[in-house]
């Protein structure tokens, strides 16, 4: 068992012996693991290598790692191979002799790299490769150098360095101060700045305080968290540890999905190795700092990823949403000061604090900082998960890493935000990727979830089954989410069927400005948003719809 | 009491150890009924009677849990979980169009068991891999990019 950390030089030992262990020239095969890979078999190709390697007695020569996601979802099984990032597509267990052969010699394996579909254009590594040269990897670009089950792989590329230095040479407000002025945001979906959350609940009285990870991820496209926190779970809790102490909390919790086991089992795995080494627990390295973290699960129920109603679920209670004039920084589980943050919100706590608020503060636009996860997928060429600075153009990330829409058809809007976001029409594609600007037009960020629909997609048909998952997802506590729902639910689906009036349009308009108005939660009070949006900008395809219903009763009536 | 279901769920010792291990604790109804779930697949009356007397908790609560959650069930399950994603990427890609065929050749709706317990349906919103959306999966095991035809191969593999 390794022996507890008990100062910053410990750590630093720790981690110099590992890269002196370490040779960079040998090479490593990082397979995907990730959930996409997973459903393509990545399992049969982890097995081939494991086995090939055995079978040629090449354990001194060739390393093999199943990693967390790579990202080109897409293309999976996906495989890297370093040095070099020689990047690897669609790979399948009867591939893997000739990928070892090639790469003991140091060749590539040219029927495997990619090739662009339209123009046949060959890119052997990462860096060429279009899905992934438009992008900025801050958070998600460790994770093919990352086995998720060992901690030594996170040291070995400084993780927990930024614990340290926040331990050791800085106080909790001066972390916090850090935290502030790179103007982190949250990227949960309200963009919330999260500095200032954190000293609220800093700020509350009361001995005893909590942090939160927000693994939940209930937001129907949006997978990106999952794909960071399996395949890097040490990022996470370490932006965690650094936020309890600059809070000044003693517990933690992650509060995640009970339906992803691999993930389940990295975040334990992971918990349990910190503690291991002294950076969880008691006395952190040797600082006296105490700080604990337990899992909690949520079993199928998208209203229990709001933050009140999520706190509820913590106490074992049912996610039920409290009014919002309560603030969950003050009076959260237990009635004690709470901070909730999303896991992409926490893993950009460590590079803020490493590389300082300056250097975060020079990504992105004015009011939005750093880079954002994007989850791509719908009619999309190339779906993935995709990081890239915030104010990247909608386009960029449609065209060069999107690779567009399939079957040369023309894109007729992205959407964003999930089930209460909206949608961005494709006149407007070149908008920046931008919390204020976007929810101005009616399609906030959200979580993170972008969903391109092609040119066939019925726009009306979109927001009634929006609404519908939401009626579904409804806790009920709230009569107007409840029962307003239920009857825009009506409406919208007998428009689909042709059977709309031209009445229908003002009638939802008006429960949509009551749900909007009289709900606890956001799930009540933007369940319309996705409506009034597809009004805001297809109100042609309503209007269509309802005249096709209505010369269908005229016809019926005669 | 005769040999109904609930008394060879009684004698069931993996739940007896998932009940002793929350005995007293009622903040941790969601975790002793998530392990139960997961043991057992479903959740007997009578068993929910003892985790509310373990837990200390109202047999009123456990049933707002246990019936407000969708993971829960409260009738058994077929020999296979079939999970049709419906989540909005899988719905673009066509996913009404799948569940239709797996709802005709399983002949049951989503929250249904068949009668001869072959199959269980669930329809669940993204289960985080969009990029082989359309998909189902059976038994944990995902299978992507479906088309109706190809589901309704699938299922024929599991009896």
């Amino acid at each position: 068992m390794m022996p507890r950390l008990n100062s910053a030089a410990q750590l630093e030992e720790l981690r110099a012996g590992i890269l002196a262990g370490r040779d960079p020239a040998k090479p490593c095969i990082a397979v995907c693991a990730g959930a996409g890979c997973h459903g393509l078999e990545s399992g049969a190709v982890v097995s081939a290598f494991e086995a090939e390697v055995g079978k040629l007695g090449l354990g001194d020569k060739l390393e093999v790692r199943a990693t967390g996601c790579h990202g080109f979802c897409e293309k999976g099984p996906n495989v890297v191979v370093s040095p070099g990032e020689i990047c690897y597509f669609e790979v399948k267990p009867e591939d893997v002799p000739d990928i070892v052969a090639r790469t003991l010699k140091g060749e590539v394996l040219e029927r495997l790299v990619y090739a662009h579909p339209v123009t046949g254009e060959r890119a052997v590594h990462m860096g060429e490769v279009p899905f992934y040269k438009h992008q900025t990897r801050l958070l998600i670009g460790d994770n093919p150098k990352i086995d998720p089950t060992r901690i030594g792989d996170y040291i070995a590329l400084g993780g927990y360095a930024a614990l340290s230095k926040a331990l050791f040479q800085m106080s909790p407000e001066q972390v916090l101060d850090e935290v502030k002025r790179a103007n982190l945001r949250g990227r949960g979906g309200g963009g919330f700045p999260a500095g200032l959350k954190w000293e609220t609940a800093k700020n509350a009285p009361g001995e005893d305080k909590y942090v939160i990870v927000n693994a939940h991820e209930g937001e129907p496209g949006a997978f990106m968290d999952r794909a960071l926190f399996t395949g890097n779970p040490h990022k996470v809790i370490e932006g965690l540890i650094i936020g309890a102490y600059a809070i000044g909390a003693q517990r933690g919790f992650i509060y995640t999905r009970h339906d992803s086991p691999q993930l389940v089992e990295h975040i334990e795995t992971a918990l349990a190795q910190a503690e291991e080494h002294g950076l969880l627990g008691e006395n952190i390295l040797g600082t006296g700092f105490d700080f604990r973290v337990e899992v909690h699960f949520d079993v199928g129920i998208f209203v229990s990823g709001e933050s009140s109603a999520l706190m509820r679920s913590i106490e074992g209670n049912p996610p039920e949403p409290r009014p919002k004039y309560i603030r969950t920084s003050v009076a959260g589980i237990w009635d004690k000061p709470s901070n909730l943050n999303n896991v992409e919100t926490w893993a950009n706590v460590p590079q803020i604090i490493s590389r300082g608020a300056e250097w975060y503060a020079g990504i992105g636009t004015e009011r939005s900082k750093g880079t954002k996860l994007i989850s791509l997928s719908g009619n999309v060429v190339n779906s993935g998960v995709v990081e890239v600075p915030m104010g990247t153009p909608l386009r960029t990330i449609l065209y060069d890493i999107g690779g567009g829409v399939p079957g040369g058809k023309a894109p007729k809007a992205v959407h964003f935000g999930g089930p209460m976001g909206g949608s961005i029409p494709e006149h407007l594609i070149d908008t920046p990727l931008d919390f204020d600007g976007m929810a101005e037009l009616g399609a906030p960020i959200g979580a993170g979830g972008m969903l391109v629909m092609d040119e066939a997609t019925d726009m009306v048909d979109v927001a009634r089954y929006l609404l519908e998952f939401l009626t579904n997802e409804s806790c009920g506590k709230c009569v107007p989410c409840r029962e307003g729902m239920r009857q825009m639910l009506k409406i919208l689906t007998n428009i689909t069927k042709g059977k709309g009036k031209t009445s229908d349009i003002g009638k939802l308009e008006d429960l949509s400005d009551v749900t909007g108005l009289a709900c606890l939660c956001a799930l009540g009070k933007t369940a319309s948003d996705p409506l009034r949006g597809t009004l805001r900008y297809f109100k042609n395809e309503y209007e269509a719809k309802i005249a096709t219903g209505n010369e269908a009763a005229g016809s019926e009536a005669r | 009491m005769s040999a109904s279901i609930g008394t060879e769920v009684m004698g069931d010792e993996k739940i007896d150890r998932i009940i002793d291990k929350h005995r007293g604790k009622p903040g941790s109804l969601i975790h002793a009924l998530m392990e139960i779930q997961h043991e057992h697949r479903w959740l007997p009356k009578e068993v929910l009677r003892r985790v509310a007397e373990a837990l200390a908790v109202p047999f009123s609560r456990v049933m707002q849990i246990a019936t407000m959650y969708k993971t829960f069930s409260l009738t058994p399950r077929g020999r296979h979980e079939v999970h049709v994603c419906t989540g909005m990427s899988c719905h673009l890609r066509g996913a009404a169009e799948v569940l239709e065929t797996v709802e005709r050749v399983t002949g049951i709706k989503p929250g249904e068991t068949d009668a001869e317990s072959r199959f269980s349906l669930e329809r669940g919103s993204c289960l985080g891999t969009c990029s082989l959306g359309p998909e189902i999966v059976v038994d944990g095991k995902h299978h992507g990019r479906m088309t109706p035809a190809k589901a309704e191969d699938v299922l024929k593999r599991y009896r």
